[in-house]
């Protein structure tokens, strides 16, 4: 058996009284595009927030290719090839489109605050470099043409798409994304569906995504975990997890006729 | 042990007056998010206008006791109600045009606000310091050798007077209760019908207010006043309501006897040369390991 | 090419502030000369503050604590290093060897600011906003203090260096401006390269810089000790320039007239500091003669300048040379 690209064993969060996340395993194969789901309040995003290190959990370990991670700051985390997106999307506005790029190489540069002080050759050749394999990856992603923009100034798609990029920038191995079908349309969330697939393909990575749009995530996802109150609730194909009694009852409330729904 | 005792009793006098001063720092701090800086001249305000209310009704040097509680008690209420109007019109003026803006903005006009008034102080005042009238004849009570003045315990029992008054309002009144909810959730509170900007006035007057009962209790205290006095005090009682856990009143009132108390004890026990150093040693400690305060409640960002 | 271009520029700019210096010596009155010196002396106090303040964009209130770190030890070092050297009142050292004794001196006020940097910078800086600004604010009280309660160092009366006459007054325009367009340069390398890049991203949004694998907090501390250094040689050619340093002469209103200084030049903007600080220095001057009205009126700038714009002039733009008297730069800078 292959090294698990991320493995979660027994996680539990706790914010005051709320145990948010709760005893939560789950293992994410490589390259596999894995589906974190669950409805409102049901711990995903603080279970992504403690894979990428925004939260030290209180119990459990979490291991990235073997590697126990939990604990470790997000910028080391990152660092290591955890790249993530965010829910409500975190670009830096008053930069260029092709700056917000160009920061997320700046843990690579390799040279120190002296030698950008004295501007010495090291540092404009390494500028160079970023700069060039920023705009590749914006040429990849259709951004170049606005590379000169202001975040802020793009239009919801591309600043999303650019959120993408920027994390890409990283290098990853795995890629966090938090709702990335939020706010969009059914045309566009279906277009989402095939640059999901596109990304693991073209950039050779682990993808693991929180959602909330049932059809993408059925659609997508080669393996579904549902969390609801911190716990899991089942795990397996996405086909199998849809159907999950358990899974109808979180989502749709204890009252439903199960008979009905497995007609559906 | 009577350097302690002594030092104790001094401390919650001082203590006392930061915690009045604290609950406007706390207040302001509640509703709006915003370190009112300008809060320590308003305190500073409020001592002058009892000096000139005090003389305005007659107050003689030369036959101090003579001036009646009655009048003492008027000159405590002109200060309160001069500074309540003097807090108002900095929050219609400098701080309500920000509503909105970023962060810092509000507190840098805050700074401004406060060398604003510090200057029209010198100008108005003149930059020499002044004697505050004894407006309350002063008694010695020697106890186990230790000096107790009724001047101070007249500043420990109004503190706590005015405290438990405003814990009850802020209780046990409707608008005491839209000032929560607006401490809470702005927006919210507006939707749900709270005349906020009314609200947030009231909240300046009642700070104001507070500080310059605060002032009024300093000038018996210390009888020496002087236009630049509020700026280490204001900073004081605003370390004060940080300690205590910001937004909370009582812990506003806790965090001022603290540090009056540690304020002297340093003084007595090292040296009063770092006893304005202690205050911010306290600071950095508290917001190093306890940023929320003694009392406070964690908020954490939402990611 | 890249040295032989700056070894150039740097004789022919040494040979202007010289040349400029003996002009200003034999035509200039003292009191211009002064006001031009201030100005530079602004200069780095604004351009170092703005590092952290405008670029990175953690509020600082206290540094006026390191520019009096920056003064104590350039003037402490800068007499050591005199009776070291066996120099007295009958034995004044010549005037190159004063400029080269003051920038030793310096480089020691760097040194101690720097490190005052770190100090204050490393607890301070996991704050936010306006907690960040009272917890600097209460570290500048504190070294005010310390300060204060050093008899060593003079007290409260201030350091003179054991000398009846003062601390020897060896700053001049000469050495103001070299070390005024050394650290600028730096510190506009620095904010110009891909730490500056990384400096700005953790103003617009430190968790999603944090995400980009960057020790946010690692940055935050770095622009700290760089922004206190400079700071701290400004005070040292401040101490050199008045010939006695106070406590008192660090208080509040000093970190005050700085924020002022960005603050009228635009919030992260290299060259609006520099605008801010010549205007702060020659308004200074201009307002001498109505004293009491001069605080009065910084303070109101400072309220109108918030309600009306708050993001300072220039904003966090940057005034550039004409094109053709750029050199070009490699890569997308």
């Amino acid at each position: 058996m292959t090294t698990p690209a991320l493995k979660l064993d027994n996680i539990a969060k706790i914010f005051g009284g709320l145990r948010a996340v709760d005893g939560v395993s789950f293992e994410v194969a490589p390259r596999q595009i894995f589906g974190l789901i669950g409805p409102n309040g049901a711990g995903k995003t603080t279970a992504f927030n403690c894979i990428s290190g925004v939260y030290t959990p209180e119990q459990g370990t979490i291991s990235f290719f073997g590697k126990s991670i939990a604990g470790r700051p997000p910028s080391e985390i990152a660092a290591l090839g955890i790249a993530r997106t965010f829910q409500n999307i975190r670009l830096f506005g008053d930069m260029t489109v092709l700056e917000n790029v160009m920061v997320a190489g700046h843990a690579t540069i390799g040279f120190g605050p002296l030698a950008a002080m004295f501007r010495l050759r090291k540092q404009a050749e390494e500028q160079e470099r970023l700069a060039a394999r920023a705009h590749e990856i914006l040429r990849i992603f259709e951004l170049d043409g606005l590379a000169g923009e202001f975040s802020k100034s793009l239009p919801y798609g591309s600043q999303r798409k650019l959120e993408i990029a920027r994390a890409l920038m990283l290098n990853p191995k795995v890629l966090l994304l938090d709702e990335p079908a939020a706010g969009m349309n059914s045309r566009e969330a279906d277009s989402l569906k095939n640059q999901i697939r596109w990304l693991r393909d073209t950039f050779d990575l682990t993808i693991v995504l929180v959602e909330h749009n049932m059809q993408v995530v059925m659609n997508v996802c080669e393996q579904v975990h549902c969390v609801d109150h911190g716990q899991t609730i089942a795990s397996g194909e996405p086909l199998h997890v849809q159907n999950h009694p358990a899974v109808r009852t979180a989502y749709l409330g204890a009252d439903v006729d199960e008979s009905t729904l497995r007609q559906s | 042990m009577s350097t302690f005792l002594q030092q104790l009793v001094n401390g919650l006098s001082v203590g006392s007056i930061y915690a009045l001063i604290a609950l406007g720092y706390t207040m302001v701090y509640g509703t709006l998010g915003l370190i009112n800086f300008a809060h320590g001249e308003v305190f500073m305000i409020g001592c002058y206008i009892g000096l000139y209310a005090a003389f305005w009704l007659g107050y003689d040097a030369l036959a101090a006791a003579s001036f009646s509680p009655m009048s003492a008690t008027l000159v405590l209420l002109l200060a309160m109600a001069g500074a309540a109007i003097v807090g108002m019109l900095i929050e219609r003026l400098a701080y309500r045009p920000l509503r909105g803006a970023p962060r810092l903005a509000p507190l840098i006009t805050a700074i401004g606000v406060s060398l604003l008034l510090q200057n029209i102080a010198v100008l108005a005042f003149s930059a020499n310091p002044r004697k505050f009238p004894s407006i309350i004849t002063e008694h010695r009570l020697e106890f186990a050798g230790v000096t107790i003045t009724n001047i101070k315990i007249f500043i420990f029992a109004v503190s706590i007077l005015l405290m438990l008054a405003l814990e009850f309002f802020v209780k046990k009144t409707w608008t005491g209760r839209a000032m929560r909810a607006i401490s809470f959730n702005l927006p919210a509170a507006k939707l749900m019908g709270v005349p906020a900007d009314r609200v947030i006035s009231l909240t300046f007057a009642i700070g104001s207010a507070l500080a310059a009962a605060g002032g009024i209790l300093f000038g018996l205290d210390q009888t020496k006043l002087e236009p630049l006095m509020g700026n280490m005090i204001g900073l004081k009682a605003f370390i004060a309501a940080v300690l205590g856990g910001i937004g909370n009143i009582r812990g506003a009132a806790i965090g001022g006897l603290l540090i009056g108390v540690a304020e002297l004890m340093t003084a007595g026990y090292i040296s009063s040369g770092y006893r304005d150093a202690i205050t911010f040693v306290i600071l950095i400690v508290i917001l190093l390991f306890r940023p929320q305060g003694l009392l406070g409640v964690v908020r954490q960002e939402k990611v | 090419m890249v040295w032989t271009y700056r070894t150039a520029v740097s004789i022919a700019l040494i040979a202007l502030l010289f040349g400029i210096n003996w002009a200003l010596d034999q035509y200039v009155i003292d009191y211009i000369v002064r006001i031009i010196m201030q100005c530079g002396i602004n200069a780095i106090l604004a351009v170092g503050l703005n590092l952290i303040n405008g670029t990175t964009g953690q509020f600082s209130l206290g540094h006026a604590g390191f520019m009096a770190v920056g003064a104590y030890a350039t003037a402490f070092a800068v007499i050591h290093l005199e009776s070291w050297l066996g120099f007295n009142a009958s034995n004044i050292p010549a005037p190159w060897m004063q400029g080269l004794l003051l920038s030793v001196g310096l480089l020691f006020g760097a040194l101690f600011a720097g490190l005052a940097g770190l100090l204050v910078g490393a607890p301070s800086l996991r704050l936010r906003g306006d907690y960040l600004a009272i917890v600097t604010l209460g570290f500048a009280e504190i070294i005010r203090l310390i300060f204060t309660n050093t008899e060593a160092l003079g007290g409260a009366t201030g350091y003179s260096g054991g000398r009846p006459l003062g601390l020897p007054v060896y700053t001049n325009f000469f050495w103001v401006f070299l070390w005024a367009i050394f650290l600028i340069t730096l510190i506009g390398n620095f904010t110009f390269s891909s730490y500056g890049r990384a400096l700005r991203a953790i103003r617009e949004d430190e968790i999603a810089t944090e995400a980009l694998g960057i020790n946010t907090t690692r940055m935050k501390v770095l622009a700290s000790v760089i922004s206190a250094a400079a700071v701290g040689v400004a005070g040292g050619l401040f101490a050199h320039l008045m010939g006695t340093i106070r406590p008192d002469d660090f208080k509040m209103d000093r970190s005050v007239a700085m924020i002022v200084m960005i603050l009228v030049g635009g919030l992260g903007s290299v060259s609006g500091a520099i605008i801010g600080a010549i205007f702060v220095g020659v308004t200074l001057e201009a307002m001498r003669d109505i004293q009491q009205y001069r605080l009065l009126a910084y303070s109101l700038l400072l309220i109108g300048l918030m309600i009306a714009r708050p993001q300072g002039l220039l904003g966090s733009r940057e005034l550039r040379l004409p094109a053709f008297l750029r050199r070009k730069r490699g890569g997308a800078a």
